[in-house]
């Protein structure tokens, strides 16, 4: 699945979309594991997840097909 | 209106979004309200004692969007009657630079001031907008550290 990437998260990363392979009914704590396994400078930075534009709680299934993004900490105002 | 753009802001436009007769009419606002509060966030020129040079904004648009009017139906069910708008800009802002504008209308003045004061500090958590801090330091992603 892809995962975009906004500020902090993006700049750790190099890219603003990461290619995550997980199986069918994983949850978002599944996803956040994998991210971090494949850019493990994102495992120091706090992280919410979003999908299909909602907050997402850790033990949540990603539906398939969904929109998925990291937040790292928002800072707007 | 809930809104992230690139252009500047307007503090007129956001206030018309809430009041439909500019401040300056003669004509009684349509819904009974009473009161306009709003907020304006400008870019400081200091920031813990160094020199800021420009922020950079960035928002996850479309999520950003969802969430201010999600907040906006917060502020209708907690304060019957108060209508909100908000507008927060992204690109690169220089310091006197508007980032964000929050107009609230309703019947009176004390719901308008705690509505708006619930807007932002809502927008402050639970909005997906981003700043990086360019000073003479270097840069920093705001509420990151790094």
């Amino acid at each position: 699945m892809r995962v975009a990437l906004f500020a902090a998260a993006r700049a750790r990363a190099g890219k603003s979309v990461l290619e995550v392979e997980l199986p069918d009914g994983a949850t978002v704590e599944a996803l956040l594991k994998a991210v971090t396994a494949q850019v493990p400078s994102l495992a120091s930075l706090s992280m919410r997840v979003a999908v299909n534009q909602e907050f997402a709680q850790a033990r949540d299934v990603i539906p398939s097909g969904a929109e998925i993004a990291l937040i790292p900490p928002v800072a707007g105002g | 209106m809930f809104k992230i753009q690139s252009e500047p802001l307007s503090l007129e436009v956001v206030v018309n979004a809430v009041c439909p007769s500019p401040l300056a009419s003669r004509d009684p606002l349509p819904r009974g309200e009473g009161a306009v509060v709003t907020f304006t966030g400008v870019v400081r020129s200091v920031s813990r004692g160094k020199r800021v040079t420009r922020l950079d904004y960035e928002a996850y648009d479309s999520m950003a969007e969802k969430q201010l009017s999600r907040i906006g139906n917060e502020v209708a069910e907690k304060w019957p009657g108060a209508l909100t708008a908000v507008v927060h800009r992204v690109g690169s802002l220089l310091p006197g630079e508007l980032a964000v504008v929050i107009a609230v209308a309703s019947p009176h003045r004390a719901e308008a001031f705690d509505a708006c004061r619930h807007v932002i500090e809502r927008l402050k958590q639970d909005v997906p907008i981003w700043k990086k801090e360019f000073s003479e330091d270097g840069d920093v992603w705001v509420g990151v550290g790094s």
